[in-house]
């Protein structure tokens, strides 16, 4: 086993690092978190749990067909309704009716059209949620209903999948089968990837098409806030949200306001996973708020949830791999599809990482991607956890081993051959310009004990508690899988984040301030930017600022970013506050100090000690600065062979899953679920637990259980008792083994920690499942039918 | 329709109640107790777990109505005037809170199986909260929660 150099601290146990000034609490620790009392309290105020007196209900009528025009929207029996506001259309929307993340093409409300079932229509305002969600039915909608494009390959006018002529996909003509859902076609965007030679040609090649079924982030806050209208025809909108500057960017262009009047307030978010990346109720509310000039709340329920945000795009893919006899890749080819559903949300960049990230971390000289996002009349699909390279780790891990079982290799010793490593050059071309463990990982999970064999105890049986076996019929398989993500934004794209940091003097002793705007969705940025200020300024007390629009942006709480992008920016405000406190400190003391740093509360040098505490330094005054921190430029890929450097940083993980399966009753268990990961640095080894035993589960999830059943392009299971997430019966053991191998280029050498574990468990799990039955599995998630072939 | 019941200890009259509300609607909206949490409101994630006449019920599967008379005690009962319950500051210590949504409904679980069994095994910690959804955690830490409280409870008469 290969082990990091002496120099590079891993493992994090919770003990600090080998900074200095590292005060209680600071990076290394795992204080706890700021928010946790009110959280186990019951007391924290979550975006659904907001109460103003005087306040009305808000709910959106939504369209029951997935294609169809409308021909007419008849409100006046709902606005009759007593106790009724307020009852709005797309004629009311102040702005433009139209907003997006990437690309705008969405409508606020509907207007002529609807492109998915769930979209919304009328929004009605009434002092009691019962009557308003009653006033909604009775608005009349006059629909024509059109026939849905429900499949992504036929709305692109693709031949039929199977077709032995298949065309090349440059050749694709737009919507030749089918109408287009929006003006411009049904093409979202077509990577190209072209690395070596096309031609290329190996002893062995394997091929295969996967499909990924569509997830939900299933967060369980529900979409929700609290629109407030001032008397100045502004609003104040306190919204569980990722990013608060991209909202209000939106809400200002649908309500034709400037940003001044339309002010965001981080409510409580409870979970987010992506699904809160897109607007939901923030214009709806701030227009009903408007209208009626009083507060409105608008909370959806489960089922609307369902429709309520963009889930992970359901995939088709079909891989071809090619290699020597002993084993080295000579090419892989693939054709991905996309269904970004009706609109465009986060498809074009889903469609960059999954593209370019497509074939894994692996070594290939020659290498053709082409990866389409496309428009269906489907659910629309966006950001979630993973992003893109979740549905192609299923297809490429599943292609290794198929490749391993051709070539009769050990999959761990394929994968560890071809192992992507620091140097090597990816997909895109671009050169891996720090640490890429990826053979490291995969041995030292091997090096992990295996769990015991299973037990009497039927509980630990697939079925469990149901009783439905002793044993009989049940096999064990064990698989493996690895991946790498990207961290922060891609491809040109500069997703700055901004911290506001003041200190200042309060009893006699220092107190910081941390402003920013970045969102807290129950990672623990709220603990990781009170650590970095007192690493950084020596002070035990710091006091995490409401997260608002008074601060600059944040950037997204997406791609695992926010410890290097908002972290990174609190690191550099509390250089510039030290910065300003020492300057001070030598003024007053009227001579230079050298070597001076803050300490546990005051101004120390090792050569003089103790010099004068910060509360003295300061007195009354205080010392603020705000700064902006931008990771290192990215580049557009190019248009014909996606070369380009495209990604800021990239995150590694592997995971190695043991699974039982009743091979008689199709029925599963997850016996361990074992993850390697190399995080650069753990600011908090707590956190990095939690999030990589998160990730895994819901990578896990999306194997066994979770897909959002779409039949006609309507979903059929709106609801926690037809999508299954795994319960704490489903999800087994952890163990965890943490590297730390520092990336030069990012703040304290972390590495974006929250997304890699949900890509690598899912295959894994996968893995294990084939090894147990000899089935090929091509289709995520697996089904018992899919394992008893009934 | 007016509703008397004790919640959290104290006398509570609500008046103007719609039949149609559900208990977890009462308590979020009309008692100023946001606390259980409504994240499916149709009885799967157990978020909003609560005890009724001291048997832990999912407060949206329950008619405001049907507390006439009775008690209740919600996730912003349990902590005592000398601070939180052993199981809250748990599963905050134990990192097993990080959106913390399904957090409420969990510690009322884990109160309820706690009281009922000393130091359960991991496979009856498991049982016990099987109807408890988490999103976020994995659940790792809080089956680490749960036998950290389990072992400070022990042989205290909670």
């Amino acid at each position: 086993m290969t082990t990091p150099p002496e120099a590079t601290p891993r493992t994090p146990t919770g003990a600090p690092g080998s900074l200095e000034n590292t005060a209680t609490g600071g990076i290394g620790a795992s204080p706890l978190r700021p928010d946790g009392t009110l959280k186990v309290t019951g007391e924290f105020a979550y975006s659904s749990d907001l109460w103003m007196d005087d306040m009305l209900w808000g709910v959106t009528l939504r369209s029951p067909h997935p294609f169809a025009r409308i021909r007419a929207v008849n409100i006046g029996e709902a606005l009759a309704t007593p106790g009724v506001f307020a009852v709005l259309t797309a004629d009311d929307v102040p702005g433009r009716n139209i907003y997006g993340l990437e690309l705008s093409d969405q409508p606020v409300l509907a207007k002529d059209v609807v492109r998915y079932q769930g979209e919304a229509v009328a929004l009605v305002a009434a002092n009691h949620p019962e009557i308003a969600r009653q006033a909604a039915k009775r608005i009349r909608v006059d629909y024509q209903v059109w026939e849905p494009v429900t499949d992504a390959r036929d709305a692109l006018g693709h031949p039929n999948w199977n077709r032995l002529h298949d065309d090349p996909a440059e050749d694709v003509e737009l919507s030749r089968s089918a109408a287009p859902i929006h003006p411009k076609g049904n093409l979202v965007r077509h990577l190209k990837i072209r690395k070596g030679d096309p031609e290329a040609r190996a002893d062995v090649v394997v091929s295969g098409e996967y499909s990924v079924g569509m997830q939900d982030q299933a967060f369980l806050g529900p979409e929700s806030g609290l629109a407030v209208p001032d008397d100045q025809g502004g609003v104040d909108l306190y919204v569980a949200t990722q990013w608060l500057h991209v909202d209000q960017r939106q809400l200002c262009t649908a309500l034709d306001l400037p940003p001044e009047q339309v002010r965001l307030t981080l409510a409580g978010v409870g979970g987010a996973f992506g699904g809160r990346e897109d607007l939901s109720m923030h214009v709806h509310g701030c227009m009903l708020a408007l209208r009626t000039g009083k507060p409105v709340k608008m909370v959806y329920n489960r089922e609307e949830s369902f429709f309520g945000h963009v889930h992970r795009h359901p995939a088709e893919m079909r891989y071809e791999h090619g290699a020597t006899r002993d084993g080295r890749l000579v090419f892989v080819n693939c054709d991905l599809y996309f269904d970004g559903g009706a609109y465009a949300s986060s498809t074009p960049a889903v469609v960059g990482n999954g593209g370019t990230m497509g074939i894994g971390p692996y070594v290939v000289p020659n290498v053709r991607v082409d990866a389409y996002g496309v428009y269906t009349n489907n659910p629309p699909c966006g950001a979630m956890r993973g992003f893109g390279s979740v549905q192609t780790a299923y297809a490429y891990e599943a292609q290794m081993d198929k490749l391993a079982a051709e070539l009769g290799i050990d999959p761990v010793e394929l994968r560890v051959l071809n192992a992507m490593e620091e140097g090597s050059v990816t997909p895109h071309g671009q050169v891996v310009d720090s640490a890429a463990p990826v053979a490291e990982l995969l041995r030292r999970l091997q090096a992990m004990p295996l769990p015991a064999p299973r037990g009497d105890d039927i509980r630990g049986l697939p079925g469990g508690v149901s009783n439905t076996t002793h044993g009989e019929g049940v096999k064990r398989g064990v698989g493996y899988a690895v991946t790498y993500k990207n961290v922060a934004f891609s491809e040109g794209f500069d997703d700055h984040s901004t911290a506001r940091v003041r200190v200042e003097a309060a009893g006699g002793k220092p107190v910081a301030v941390v402003h920013t705007a970045a969102a807290e969705v129950g990672q623990g940025l709220v603990t990781v930017e009170q650590q970095i200020c007192r690493t950084e300024l020596g002070i035990d007390d710091v006091i995490v600022h409401p997260k608002n629009t008074d601060v600059g942006s944040g950037g997204s709480t997406s791609a695992s970013r926010q410890t290097y992008m908002t972290g990174g920016a609190v690191k550099l405000a509390c250089e510039a506050v030290r910065y300003g406190v020492l300057s001070l400190a030598a003024e007053k003391l009227g001579r230079p100090i050298p070597g001076a740093r803050l300490a546990d509360g005051d101004v120390v040098s090792d050569s003089e000690g103790v010099l004068i505490s910060i509360a003295d330094v300061l007195g009354d005054g205080a010392v603020e600065e705000t700064r902006e921190h931008h990771h290192r430029p990215t580049q557009e890929l190019d248009e014909e062979t996606g070369q380009g450097f495209a990604h800021v940083q990239y995150s590694f993980s592997a995971h190695r899953a043991v699974v039982d399966v009743d091979v008689d009753l199709g029925l599963l268990k997850v016996v361990e679920l074992a993850c390697s990961q190399d995080v650069g640095k753990a600011l908090n080894p707590q956190a990095v637990e939690g999030q990589i035993q998160g990730g895994s589960t819901q990578g896990m999830g999306l194997a066994i259980m979770e897909e959002i059943v779409v039949r006609d392009a309507k979903i059929r299971n709106p609801s926690f008792t037809d999508y299954l997430i795994p319960t704490i019966l489903d999800t087994p053991r952890m163990p965890i083994d943490v590297l730390e191998y520092a990336d030069p280029h990012a703040p304290y050498g972390l590495r974006g920690v929250g997304e890699a574990p949900t890509i690598s468990s899912g295959p894994a799990v996968t893995a294990a499942i084939r090894q147990a039955t000899g089935l090929p599995l091509t289709r995520v998630p697996v089904r018992p039918e899919h394992i008893t072939g009934t | 329709m007016r509703i008397t019941a004790t919640v959290n200890g104290q006398h509570r009259e609500i008046d103007d109640v719609w039949e149609g509300e559900s208990l977890l609607y009462v308590l979020r909206e009309r008692m100023g107790l946001p606390g259980s949490k409504n994240a499916c409101e149709q009885g799967e994630c157990g978020s909003c777990t609560v005890y009724l006449d001291g048997v832990a019920a999912c407060a949206c599967l329950v008619a405001g109505g049907q507390i006439e008379g009775r008690d209740v005690v919600t996730v912003e009962g349990l902590a005592g005037d000398d601070g939180l319950h052993p199981v809250q500051q748990a599963f905050l210590e134990a990192g097993a809170v990080q959106c913390g949504f399904c957090t409420p409904g969990l510690i009322v679980q884990t109160h309820d199986l706690l009281s009922r069994v000393d130091n359960p095994s991991d496979p009856e910690i498991r049982e016990a909260l099987a109807g408890n959804l988490c999103r976020c955690t994995g659940y790792e830490k809080i089956l680490d929660a749960v036998r950290l409280a389990a072992g400070r409870m022990a042989g205290s008469d909670r």
